[in-house]
């Protein structure tokens, strides 16, 4: 029998038996919804949780200065102190890959004001500052690109300092004493908490880089550079183009000579981002098998019945001349499209479904392409290995039995 | 229509078994279905094959019927020797050179009466087939079926559907067509309808071998071969031969309420 005739037939017989078509549709119809809307809303969940960590600032990448070593005796990280803002602006000049550039001069000192006085940590900073680290101000504002050019004396209280000085929240706008100058606060930040090593990140004030070269701390070395990419992927190339950029500033390019600076990443933060990301995708990937195994079995349950039910027509067709490929075709033509139909369906199902839930309950989803691929090409595939021990079943019967059988 | 399969070049006989045993194993018990039996069937025959139950006669349309294949001896089917024949080239053979009628009619259920008569040539091999549904509609026609090729099997009274069943056997022309019982499941009236219309397909040409355990049914044929135990007990030719339309015509005037079927 031609192939095309062997398609009629079956979906003939899919046609007739519409309840039975149904039910056997139905598990996978479940199936696929089911992974469909597991996967809509896993990723959802997966890119929430990647911001999430991403606030925590793993798309940050620090340059420091190299160590120097003074007759074989290393002064370890930072004592060669050549990073300079020259350095910071080529980076921020040049880099594709990095969105933000921020030199960073560390200092302390007694800052003045308010209700009394309060040592803390200044960073001069520019204004991209405040995107790298994945902060924000909760009054006031950050300092302009103005005020960093004409190295006004403005200042941004950590929520430590805030609170210490004005605990009544009139900060913005006061005037304070740092060192022997006088600023003028323009903001404060919001609370960001302990680091994991136990130090207050709070306890700090900034101010533009130009000012406290000026003002502060005397001297025209930078403790950092920072610099942040838009996503935690392309660190590891930025990391290299950083190098490219700093050697060549430095002018390490000819010769063997090795780096004077240290670019590093905040690998243990992204490493754990994408194990969460892999747990998730696995566990998804688990779920989405078990229930369409179980819409498989449910075919071949069917389809099993179906032989038995269907043996005198099995028969029948044999005396009129089928040979036994026929009806294995017949018969795996029926449960994949049977498979197929029920994995459009369900599709169709599992994106109304996610559609709906995520309006009502709020949470993100999206269905990736890809999703919708696997999910009705596994519906086939299980269509296939599920369908042919039955079918097998059917083309092996014998003809005489098959006709007798009541 | 297109032409008949070609006959062989001799002209022999359709059907020749030849000392053909069948023997069955079920369980530890040897069951001895055929005995060594000979038989020679001649293009145009119409043989009925009587016999008790467990007598072989099931057997032997098995093994006529390409369904089964002897333990030993041989069977020569228009020409073509079966023994040794795989299950695919037996498919074939069914397919081209037999038509089969049943007892139970054996109509796939829920599918029209064209459907049911269209699906062997569908099954055909050897391309012999253009078209299909003009073929099977003619078949229908031949049968007295021409304004019913649209109802399912479900639609048809029980004579209606063997002539559907007898439609689908002579639909690919072939050269034996084989009836097992066809008239057991019908009431008496339709039993000589469906008899005349056997009768009047073998005046046609086809060559008829049908089983049935009634007399009566067995006087409309030509011969009638009586088997028992496994040989054949009887082989003669049917001295009283009965014909079914004049029966049909005088049970009609005796019984006016008659329903045609």
């Amino acid at each position: 029998m031609k192939k095309i005739t062997l398609f009629k037939v079956a979906t003939q017989s899919i046609i007739k038996n519409k309840l039975r078509t149904m039910l056997t549709m139905l598990g996978i119809v479940i199936g696929v919804g089911a992974v469909i809307i597991m996967v809509a809303i896993g990723n959802g969940a997966q890119s929430q949780i990647e911001k999430q960590i991403g606030n925590l600032g793993t798309n940050m990448i620090v340059i420091t200065a190299g160590s120097t070593a003074q007759g074989g005796v290393s002064q370890g990280a930072g004592t060669f102190n050549r990073l300079t803002i020259a350095d910071a602006d080529k980076i921020k000049l040049n880099s594709t890959l990095l969105n933000a550039v921020s030199p960073v001069i560390v200092t302390r000192t007694q800052i003045i004001g308010g209700l009394g006085n309060w040592r803390t940590g200044v960073n001069g900073v520019s204004t991209d500052y405040l995107t790298i680290r994945n902060w924000g101000v909760s009054s006031g504002e950050l300092f302009s690109d103005d005020d960093v050019r004409s190295k006004k004396k403005v200042v941004v209280l950590g929520n430590t300092v805030a609170t210490n000085l004005f605990p009544d929240g009139n900060a913005v706008g006061a005037q304070v004493q740092l060192g022997r100058s006088p600023f003028t606060v323009v903001g404060v930040l919001s609370p960001k908490g302990q680091t994991a090593t136990g130090n207050d990140q709070d306890d700090v004030v900034l101010v533009p880089y130009t000012t406290a070269q000026d003002r502060l701390s005397g001297f025209s070395f930078l403790a950092q550079i920072l610099g942040s990419t838009s996503s935690t992927a392309v660190i590891p190339a930025a990391i290299e183009e950083v190098k490219l950029l700093m050697r060549d500033a430095h002018n390490l390019n000819g010769g063997n000579v090795p780096d004077d600076f240290t670019v590093r990443d905040q690998t243990a933060i992204a490493a754990a981002a994408t194990s969460t990301t892999s747990v998730m995708t696995g566990l998804l990937a688990a779920i989405a098998s078990i229930s369409l195994i179980v819409g498989g079995i449910g075919i071949m349950n069917i389809m099993l019945v179906s032989v038995t039910e269907r043996t005198r027509e099995i028969g029948i067709r044999m005396a009129i001349g089928a040979r036994g490929s026929d009806v294995l075709t017949q018969f795996l033509i029926e449960s994949i499209v049977m498979s197929v139909l029920g994995g459009v369906i369900g599709l169709l199902v599992g994106l109304g479904g996610a559609a709906i839930l995520g309006k009502f309950t709020g949470w993100a989803t999206a269905t990736p392409w890809s999703a919708v691929f696997i999910a009705v090409g596994f519906s086939a595939a299980v269509g296939v290995f599920f369908g042919y021990y039955p079918a097998r079943k059917a083309a092996s019967m014998n003809p005489i039995q098959a006709l007798r059988y009541e | 229509m297109p032409a008949a399969t070609a006959r062989p070049a001799a002209g022999g006989p359709v059907i020749s078994l030849d000392k053909v045993v069948k023997r069955y194993t079920m369980g530890t018990n040897e069951v001895l279905a055929m005995r060594g039996v000979d038989l020679i069937v001649e293009p145009g025959e119409m043989v009925a094959i009587m016999g008790a139950s467990g007598s072989g006669k099931s057997t032997m349309m098995n093994i006529i019927g390409c369904l089964d294949t002897p333990t030993s001896g041989s069977y020569v089917l228009d020409g073509v020797p079966v023994n040794g024949l795989s299950r695919n080239q037996l498919a074939d053979l069914r397919n081209q050179k037999l038509g089969f009628v049943f007892q139970g009619f054996n109509l796939l259920p829920r599918t029209t009466a064209l459907d049911n008569v269209e699906l062997p040539m569908l099954y055909d091999r050897a391309g012999r087939w253009t078209d299909t549904r003009a073929t099977a509609a003619a078949a229908l026609t031949r049968v007295g079926l021409g304004a019913r090729m649209d109802h399912e099997p479900s639609e048809l009274s029980g004579g209606q559907q063997q002539r559907v069943a007898i439609a689908r056997a002579i639909v690919t022309q072939p050269t034996v067509l084989l009836a097992d019982e066809p008239t057991g499941n019908l009431d008496s009236h339709t039993t000589v309808d469906v008899m005349s219309l056997f009768q009047e397909l073998n005046e046609q040409g086809i060559t008829i071998i049908l089983v049935t355990h009634e007399p009566d049914v067995a006087q409309y044929a030509k011969r009638i071969v009586e088997m028992r135990d496994g040989r054949i007990i009887r082989d003669v030719p049917v001295a009283d031969r009965h014909n079914a339309k004049a029966d049909l015509a005088s049970m009609v005037s005796d019984d006016a309420l008659a329903v045609v079927a």
